[in-house]
């Protein structure tokens, strides 16, 4: 049968404005505020609560048939009033859909109109001075839900960062990763005693304890005061393999300040956290904490005592690129072989950073593919027969029908609990992941064995 | 705790029964307000819930990728058969296509898609976006549909041109395209659809059941675990019950229109409705008393069967209050007889798409001091929730986390639930989920309970 490739069939992949609505919940006192349609704002909402089982209050313009013919203008003044009014945020964070972008509205000029009224006199909406807006340009038709992350991220130093005398303080660009991952890098940073500025960071407002009251906006997040001072860092660290400066929050930092930028895969595996806790080292001037090292000894441990249940199993690894370029990575250092490393995302770079980072990818008979979507993965698994299947839970129709022991990772993973507490990054994520692996591999072996051995 | 006020704009959205204070006049069936964070989806959202369970149809999403990608096998509507319907199928446009139109990559799409799945029909979904670009997605299917000999329907569910509930229209509209272009023959006297009922977790099966006991034959359920030949052929049917959130009135009123089939409102949750359900169907039929004898014996064995089981819950829920935040307000109405049934009150109901008559007949029925809300948000929500005092919130997989994070049960009655609620053993499944939530111990470590926060 003729395979149909022209439609997205089962797509490995989310919409731009999702990312920026996730990445602006990680700035402190912010509301995130889609420019178009309802239906945009509510599933993305709707998407994002499944993953995280937290509110996700996203506002939106409410585009109705007017409103795409004739623009958008009034009802973004009046919306924005609207959600200050109710939310008393300190900062909007205004992405645009593929609606508003089509229609062409010059949001940029918009806002300078809106922010003029009050200058005019008109009355502020709660009194208080106007929220910062942060505007993202974030049409789904140009990239993925990464790419809207990455561009709120970038949209939020272009608008805050400012110039000043260097300080010692170090910008963190984490990527999309989980709450957990956040809290993780937090307390690492706090370990080796720099100033940091973590951006975004979601780990409380989207992992956050029970309310007496409803939290318009939850607490948390990289407050404003912080990022400010983004631009007089003495360096960032990113979190990205493909990312290119053009779109980069630290790429655009570097240009305009002069702050180094530090690029470097996802810490995952004891190689590339290795990598990272070196620059830590180097940055701080201070050496790894005992406790990293620890981790890291029960890690090389770890990997001893399991090395043999896994030892060549084959895996078929998806996700965002960043992702599937750091665990691939990872796969690999620990003896499996990523037979598949597939993404929807599409940069050009997937295949070139793979390569860097497992010089035998060819030799090994890696596959590597950007821009699939479910089908396209389904059908090399067919051919493949991995072990395995990595990455988020839209991996599951495929792993039941065929049989194949998942593993789940990264966003969304809506159909298991607990997406938001799991831990990727260091060498305690690694840790987490290994064990996960083996376990996989051994209840495998279990329940594939006739008698199912207790003991090993 | 900070009051929290009601949006300028949307004071007239909102109402409180006290004494018997002027005339309810909800502002209704009007767009979102701009900024405010409406827990309402799309019209594309109406389209797509109505259309989702046609099990042995493709359905296309024509636009960018978030549309489809959001809709990807999120409901809960399960198939005895085929299931081309959990696929998510789009065009996925890119700015070129954006720039010069994207009928040709729409036309592309579906020649392949149809010749690798081979469906009976196709729904083609045009989103915001092709509404402003302006691709005539008619001629598209028109053509399709000729050169591969199967339906292939357009379905107008531009998101912004209205809210779900004109979704639902569209929906119907390309629905009526299907019905009576099949063979009626073999069709009964005593035969109905069913309409509106999506078989969330296998309902549509619960249902049919029951009337295929009283001795009615189901030409089609639409469009739970829904077969393109049974629409084709549901014309031929003598009456259409149609369930619930009235999101197929319109596709009934069509019917009756050309066909001369005559239609009834239900309702399938709860023990008064569920019944009423059966016996209005009976009625229907009054020339053969065989068909009333059934529904009563049906009845009456359900009821004796499950109202024993009720009572142990209504020890434990009586008193306990409970605030309903649903889509259709129809829906509404059975909750609350449902919940009385076990001694519990409701102190807000509430629905996205409620119309005069639906906010009039909630207020009849509510007592005093209900809130009563149109097109809710999280904050109005959550403070009536905690100003009334509420233990239960009924609502959708978006209410959820409200609830929990205020430290209230919830059960969820939307499009996304896995547990069958309908029927009277639905009933027994929604009551056993409610007290499940409402007695849970977790609740004492919440704020509200004095718990920290
Ligand atoms: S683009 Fe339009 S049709 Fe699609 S989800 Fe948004 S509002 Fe709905
Ligand atoms: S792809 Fe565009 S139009 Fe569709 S949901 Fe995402 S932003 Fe809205």
């Amino acid at each position: 049968m003729k395979t149909a490739k022209t439609a997205t069939q089962n797509a490995c992949k989310l919409c731009n404005p999702l990312g920026a609505c996730l990445a602006f919940r990680g700035i402190e006192k912010c509301v995130p505020f889609l420019h178009g349609s309802q239906g945009c704002a509510t599933y993305i909402r709707r998407y994002l609560i499944s993953h995280f089982k937290e509110p996700i209050d996203i506002a939106s313009s409410n585009f109705n048939e007017d409103t795409a013919v004739f623009g958008g203008s009034h009802n973004l003044k009046l919306g924005l009033k609207n959600v200050t009014q109710q939310y008393r945020p300190e900062v909007i964070g205004l992405a645009t859909t593929c609606l508003s972008e089509t229609i062409g509205d010059d949001v940029d000029m918009i806002l300078k109109e809106y922010v003029n009224l009050f200058e005019n006199g008109e009355p502020l909406p709660n009194g208080e001075p106007l929220p910062v807006m942060i505007h993202a340009s974030t049409p789904s038709y140009q990239g993925s839900h990464i790419d809207g992350f990455h561009a709120a991220m970038k949209a939020t130093v272009a608008k805050l960062a400012e110039e000043g005398p260097k300080k010692n303080l170090l910008n963190i660009f984490p990527n999309m990763v989980s709450p957990a991952d956040l809290r993780h890098m937090k307390e690492i940073l706090k370990d080796f005693n720099i100033p940091f500025v973590l951006l975004p960071d979601y780990s409380e407002t989207l992992d956050g304890g029970p309310w007496a009251e409803y939290h318009r906006i939850p607490k948390g997040g990289t407050p404003v005061s912080t990022i400010k001072e983004t631009g007089m860092a003495s360096g960032s660290i990113e979190f990205s393999s493909v990312l290119n400066t053009e779109k980069s929050p630290a790429g655009y930092l570097e240009k305009t300040f002069a702050v180094p930028r530090y690029q470097m895969p996802m810490p995952i595996g004891i190689k590339q956290s290795d990598a990272f806790f070196g620059l830590l080292e180097k940055l701080s001037e201070k050496p790894l904490p005992e406790k990293y090292e620890d981790e890291r000894r029960r890690l090389v441990d770890a990997y001893a005592d399991g090395h043999k249940y896994i030892f060549e199993k084959k895996a078929i690894v998806y996700g965002e690129e960043d992702l599937v370029v750091a665990m691939a990575a990872f796969l690999r250092e620990i003896g499996i072989v990523p037979v598949l490393c597939a993404s929807g995302g599409k940069s050009g770079l997937l295949k070139k950073r793979l390569q860097e980072l497992i010089p035998d990818l060819d030799e090994a008979g890696i596959k590597v593919r950007d821009g699939v979507d479910f089908v396209d993965i389904e059908d090399e698994a067919k051919v493949l027969k991995p072990d395995l299947l990595i990455g988020n839970s839209k991996g599951y129709t495929m792993s039941r029908k065929h049989n194949i022991p998942f593993i789940r990772i990264g966003f969304p993973i809506h159909d298991r609990f607990g997406g938001q507490r799991q831990l990727h990054l260091g060498y305690r994520g690694t840790q987490e992941l290994f064990d996960r692996i083996v376990n996989t591999v051994i209840a495998e072996k279990q329940s594939s064995s006739p008698i199912g051995y207790t003991y090993m | 705790m900070e009051k929290i006020g009601i949006l300028e704009g949307r004071e007239k959205q909102v109402y409180e029964k006290k004494g018997d204070s002027a005339a309810i006049d909800i502002k209704c069936e009007t767009t979102s307000l701009s900024g405010s964070v409406s827990q309402r989806a799309c019209v594309f959202c109406g389209s797509r819930v109505v259309l989702y369970p046609v099990a042995d149809a493709l359905h296309v999403v024509h636009g960018p990728i978030g549309c489809a990608a959001y809709t990807w096998d999120i409901r809960g509507a399960v198939s005895s058969g085929p299931e081309l319907h959990r696929l998510s199928f789009s065009t996925d446009l890119k700015e070129m296509d954006v720039i010069y139109g994207g009928e040709k990559k729409l036309h592309q799409s579906l020649t392949e898609l149809i010749a690798q799945y081979q469906p009976k029909a196709a729904f083609i979904y045009s989103t915001c976006i092709i509404g402003l670009i302006g691709d005539d997605i008619d001629a598209v299917c028109k053509k399709v549909s000729q050169e591969t000999g199967i339906p292939v329907l357009p379905v107008h569910s531009e998101g912004f041109k209205g809210t779900k509930k004109d979704g639902y229209k569209a929906a119907c509209d390309s629905l009526m395209k299907l019905v009576g272009t099949g063979s009626t023959e073999g069709i009964g006297k005593y035969s109905i659809n069913i309409l509106g009922e999506f078989n969330l977790a296998g309902e549509a099966w619960i249902i049919k059941k029951y009337y295929e006991e009283m001795g009615i034959e189901v030409v089609a359920t639409m469009t739970g675990d829904g077969r393109v030949d049974d629409i084709r052929r549901s014309h031929g049917a003598s009456l259409n019950i149609v369930q619930c959130s009235g999101s197929m009135v319109k596709l009934a009123k069509m019917m009756e229109e050309k066909y001369g089939i005559p239609y009834l409102r239900v309702s399938y949750f709860g023990i008064e409705d569920m019944s009423m359900a059966l016996y209005d169907v009976a009625k229907h039929f009054s020339d053969n008393p065989a068909i009333l004898d059934a529904a009563k014996k049906l009845v009456n064995r359900e009821v004796s069967e499950l109202y024993p089981r009720l009572q142990h819950f209504r020890q434990a829920l009586e008193g306990k209050k409970a605030a309903i935040y649903v889509g259709g307000a129809f829906k509404a109405f059975s909750l609350i007889k449902a919940l009385n049934s076990v001694g519990m009150s409701v102190v807000l109901a509430g629905s996205q798409t409620g119309n005069k008559d639906d906010y009039e007949g909630l207020k009849e029925m509510c007592e005093e001091g209900t809130v009563i809300v149109d097109d809710s948000n999280p904050v109005e929500l959550s403070k009536f929730v905690l100003e009334k005092e509420a233990d239960l919130l009924i609502g959708g997989v978006k209410e959820r986390p409200i609830a929990y994070k205020l430290g209230i049960g919830f059960c969820d009655h939307n499009h996304e639930r896995k547990i069958p609620l309908a029927g009277f053993v639905g009933m027994y499944n929604f009551i056993l989920e409610v007290y499940n939530s409402v007695m849970s111990p977790v609740w004492q470590f919440a704020p509200r309970k004095g718990g920290l926060s």
